[in-house]
């Protein structure tokens, strides 16, 4: 069977060019501990006095697929996994005499992702021709923006949760060099049982976000949050599907280390990473293997590796023959790509909805997740670290709402079903918030079940799991079906009480010595006895009069 | 009646005097005769029959209804072959057709056949294609045959390039319209040498969809026709947006037939004199003396102009012509469509056999070169450096229409047309470099220019001199290059019928 071969992708982030994308600005001096490759992130005030420590430095190369149901030059449509060949145009297949159509949609996408990263958007941007000889790269160059992108200067801001319970927000920026726009290549299916390529061009020409990352983080954790920061900003603007494993976010680190206020190390490019949390493993991995060499008295090679995701490893890649000139020129069939400010900066005879206008793509910025967290822990109360929970998960935030909207428990008990009981289970069985059997309504009715005292906590869980599996039936239907309901017959918790009373003489002897704490067991062997179902006060009341 | 302009022609057809199918067949025949010119690369007689038949049965709807036109070889028609006479397209069949075909083809014009060309358009003397060269039918005819006492074969003329089989398609009377390609005068030298009309009208006026591109920021589809009228009323036709070309501007006017009485009393012809270059010859000179000549009598105002970057443009032209034909035969690599080597060791390996096999020397010379100009420590110096003389030249064209000139009046060659044994004397870059030398300045500049055949030379070949006007002028332009057609007299070459000329001189 052919394998999937990722040498396409890997070939186009190979082309970025190296040099300049570390600024001249001396780094924020980071600690590494080479015992734990998580990094702290706070500043470190004995680091000022270890200046020989080693660090790790870290930029990104993210190709973003612009979610947009056509290519980015030509009117095929964009699907993941449709039959080879089945979405490829004349212009895709780069039939001599066709020529290149910018998809005003695309270029719409990289504008709001620039304006959602504080970019600078470019009125006037450019495209030009790179250059190389690859079978899935069909006119023999990518048309890319290398001279001058869409977007330039812009700032990624992302959190990091510290401290044991993970509870203290530590934001942080990256600063953003550039968004263009660009092609995406062909596939190359190789075949090595018959010793043949075979290409699919669906994807050649797809719209991709290339966003050049400045190397302003230190470690993978770092990377990993501004990565999934990202991934959640693109996402909630729809202009990228953000998913990695489907390729449509590639993700390539540039990692070197060096002494803080020295110039940076030699530099590698890892690639081939397809999680959020492969990226920060590999990156932990390169900083800890270039400290190594670098202790040992080696030198760190320039060069392109591979994370391999089974060993936990970076290896080298085979290098491309010899030094690549992409021998880049302007695209002379497609015009400067032009922007305009608002409606009143159009010129006569454009029409306002071919054009595009800034103002008009600001207007329509959806809730960005940072302003999100910050209205959820304003409005409900939760903890920084609950808001980051329902953020990240998609639909969670809404599905948390719609709970609200139908209890009167407070916001603050309510989270913990949604991030630990509900969450929990949708991990479990690999599904999205969209699939819950369990729907917002549903959960507000067991909730209040519980609020209002027809059911004690323990068995609420005990109703939600029954829920979970009979889809459909109320919290009141189960609780009933299974009788479930608060067990209040005074006469009956007596007796019950009275057994445990007998059986436990131990500890009412310690309760009448004044150890109070004991009280709690024999309240857990009468829940025991009820399933769960006693009213705990009236149990407790009992259990009082029967020890004192 | 092959002898008519067009329009003559659509006249008789729609009062019934001929039938498209009549007219159809009248041209097939022509071909025949004229095989030896190897204007066709292919004919499409079966198609051009049905076609011709269509415009019969349907009530005939325009000027191009039912006229036979040829179609240089590097436009894409849809399940015909074309081959940009390069083996590399040997076989190649294209799936769509070019905009400016298809739009000749929706007014019921009816295409002959695959106009023959220097490979890939690459050549100025269309000696250089994979099919062999075109023979200029003016060579075949009384007044060269006599003139210069050619007796042999081997004695002809060569048509001038890149679109000499367009060029030789029209002036032998195969077609009644042709389409070229003008990047840097490869529609009006042979026009010019042929002794037809030929017209580049501003880039970005007719859609480059479909044409397979030399140099995409010069090409231009190229028209060439019997008369100016001709070349107007086709204009009016093919101009304006494309949607499939992001370069097209709209058409600043629709443009029909051109006023018969127009008046140059107003305006003013520009003699530029850095056109007055060596190697000019003395009877180009002569016509060119003479038509400014017309203009001062009819009460023109006729100055000197200077376009001082001239002399750079041609150097400039190679270096932006040769980085954009890297980059643009990139795509021939064997994979998708063209030719593939069978040496197939490995992919670099099949590449480079194919490309090695599929392309000729001076399109691999010019690959050679122009991945040079682009390569990194080059790209400042020779391709950075190129595109500012360019804006230099386009500015001196800019500086000349803003002080008032309404139309540049210069030669479009050197001279006429060489005999094929004297031109293949040297190699295709000194021709490049010697024929283009008047006209690609217009192409650097985007700007329309159109050559008008103006008399025959002494040795009984086509001379043209050459109007250039500033964008998106096209219409005045056309107007006055008819007002020079009116008054010059060049002869038809259907007042000596040729082929016959031919038989008797060949023993």
């Amino acid at each position: 069977m052919a394998a999937f071969c990722v040498a396409a992708s890997e070939l186009l982030h190979n082309m970025k060019q190296i040099s300049g994308f570390y600024p001249k600005a001396s780094c924020v001096i980071r600690r590494i501990r080479t015992t734990n490759p998580r990094c702290d992130s706070q500043i470190q005030p004995r680091a000022k006095s270890t200046p020989q420590q080693l660090v790790g430095v870290v930029g990104l190369e993210i190709h973003a697929q612009i979610n947009s149901s056509t290519k980015l030059f030509s009117g095929s449509s964009v699907r993941f996994s449709a039959p080879p060949n089945s979405l490829v145009s004349f212009f895709d297949a780069s039939l001599p005499g066709t020529l290149p159509v910018l998809n005003r949609r695309c270029v719409e996408a990289a504008v709001m992702t620039g304006l959602a990263l504080n970019c600078n958007i470019n009125r006037k941007s450019l495209f030009d021709r790179k250059h190389y000889f690859y079978a899935d790269l069909p006119a023999g160059y990518q048309i890319t923006q290398q001279r001058q992108p869409v977007a330039v200067d812009g700032t990624l801001t992302y959190s990091l949760l510290e401290g044991k319970k993970r509870s203290q927000v530590i934001r942080k920026n990256v600063h953003i060099k550039q968004i263009q726009l660009e092609q995406d290549s062909g596939k190359s299916l190789h075949d090595d049982v018959h010793s043949q390529t075979l290409i699919d061009l669906n994807r050649a020409g797809v719209g991709l976000m290339e966003l050049v990352m400045e190397p302003d983080m230190s470690c993978g954790e770092e990377a990993a949050a501004a990565v999934r920061e990202l991934q959640l900003i693109l996402q909630a603007l729809g202009t990228c599907q953000g998913n990695m494993s489907e390729g449509q976010l590639r993700v390539d680190a540039n990692v070197s280390v060096h002494r803080p206020g020295e110039p940076l190390g030699v530099r590698t490019e890892v690639k081939n990473i397809n999680s959020v949390r492969y990226l920060a493993r590999a990156i932990d991995y390169e900083i800890q293997r270039q400290i190594g060499i670098l202790q040992r008295g080696g030198t760190v090679q320039n060069e392109t590796r591979a994370y391999d995701s089974k060993s936990g490893e970076t290896i080298p890649m085979r290098d491309k023959e010899g030094l690549q000139d992409y021998r880049f020129m302007p695209e002379p069939n497609l015009p400067p790509l032009i922007v305009y400010e608002d409606n009143a900066s159009l010129p006569a005879g454009i029409d306002a909805c071919q054009a595009v206008v800034v103002q008009k793509i600001k207007e329509g910025l959806p809730e960005l997740p940072s302003i999100k967290r910050d209205r959820l822990v304003q409005t409900y109360g939760i903890l920084p670290e609950h808001s980051f929970t329902l953020v990240n998960e998609d639909g969670l935030v809404e599905y948390f709402e719609a709970v609200l909207m139908a209890t009167k428990k407070e916001p603050r008990k309510v989270i913990g079903w949604v991030t630990n009981e509900l969450l929990g289970h949708l991990k479990q069985q690999d599904l999205s918030v969209s699939q819950s059997p369990i729907s917002p309504p549903a959960l507000a009715e067991l909730l209040e079940l519980q609020e209002t005292g027809h059911i004690s906590s323990s068995v609420a869980k005990q109703v939600f799991q029954k829920m979970w599996r009979s889809p459909g039936k109320t919290a009141a239907q189960i609780t009933q079906e299974h009788d479930l309901g608060l067990v209040s017959d005074t006469a009956q918790l007596h007796s019950i009480c009275q057994k445990v009373v007998d059986s436990h003489p131990d500890e009412v002897h310690a309760i009448r010595n004044g150890n109070k704490k004991v009280l709690n067991k024999l309240m857990g062997l009468v829940q025991k006895e009820t399933k769960g179902r006693a009213d705990p006060v009236l149990v407790r009341k009992i259990l009082q009069e029967k020890t004192s | 009646m092959l002898g008519l302009f067009f329009l003559g022609v659509s006249l008789a057809l729609r009062e019934g005097r001929i039938s498209p199918t009549e007219l159809c067949k009248k041209c097939l025949n022509r071909i025949k005769k004229t095989q030896h010119l190897n204007a066709y690369i292919t004919v499409t007689e079966e198609s051009a029959l049905k076609q011709a038949q269509q415009s019969e049965v349907r009530l005939l709807k325009g000027p191009l209804d039912g006229i036979p036109f040829a179609v240089k070889d590097n436009f894409c028609t849809k399940n015909i072959k074309t081959t940009c006479a390069s083996k590399m397209l040997k076989d190649y069949t294209p799936p769509y057709n070019a905009t400016v075909v298809q739009k000749l083809l929706d007014q019921g014009a009816v295409l002959m056949g695959k106009a023959n060309l220097d490979e890939f358009a690459m050549g100025a003397g269309c000696t250089d294609g994979a099919f062999g060269p075109v023979k200029n039918p003016w060579s075949y005819a009384a007044p060269y045959r006599e003139q210069t006492g050619a007796m042999l074969e081997s004695d002809w003329a060569i048509t001038g390039g890149s679109s000499g089989g367009s060029a030789a398609a029209v002036a032998s009377l195969t077609s009644y319209l042709a389409l070229g390609s003008d990047t840097g005068g490869s529609t009006r030298n042979p026009g010019a040498l042929c002794g037809v009309v030929a017209l580049k009208p501003t880039y970005g006026l007719l859609s480059r969809h479909g044409l397979i591109p030399l140099v995409n920021s010069m090409d231009v589809p190229g028209i060439m026709a019997r008369s100016v009228n001709d070349a107007a009323i086709v204009l009016g036709i093919l101009q304006g947006l494309d949607v499939r070309d992001s370069t097209t501007v709209p058409a600043p006017s629709p443009l029909t037939e051109l006023p018969q009485d127009f008046d140059v009393k107003n305006i003013c012809v520009g003699i530029p004199k850095e056109y007055h270059a060596p190697g000019l010859s003395e009877e180009t000179l002569a016509q060119w003396s003479r038509v400014a000549d017309l203009f001062e009598r009819a009460g023109a105002q006729v100055k000197q102009v200077s376009l001082p970057h001239t002399q750079y443009s041609i150097v400039c032209y190679h270096v932006l012509c040769h980085a954009e034909v890297a980059s643009n035969m990139a795509r021939f690599d064997g994979l998708e469509y063209g030719h593939r080597s069978q040496i197939d060791s490995s992919t670099e390996v099949m590449y480079a056999s194919t490309r090695h096999e599929g392309f000729n020397d001076v399109v691999r010379g010019r690959i050679l070169s122009g991945n040079y100009f682009l390569l990194k420590q080059n790209y400042q110096h020779y391709f950075v450096k190129a595109q500012k003389v360019r804006r230099l030249i386009a500015d001196d064209f800019r500086n000349v229409f803003g002080s008032g000139v309404d139309v540049l009046l210069t030669p479009t060659t050197l001279s006429d047309a060489a005999c094929y044994q004297d031109f293949t004397q040297e190699d295709n870059r000194t021709r490049s470099a010697q024929e283009d030398v008047f006209t690609q300045p217009a192409n650097m500049a985007g700007l329309p220019a159109v050559s008008v055949p103006t008399a025959l030379s002494r040795r009984g070949l086509p001379i043209g001199l050459q109007l250039i006007g500033p964008a998106l002028h096209d219409k005045k332009l056309l107007s006055v290059a008819q007002w020079i057609e009116q008054r010059v007299g060049f002869p038809s070459i259907s007042d000596w019928d040729y082929s016959r000329e031919r038989s008797a001189h060949i023993h």
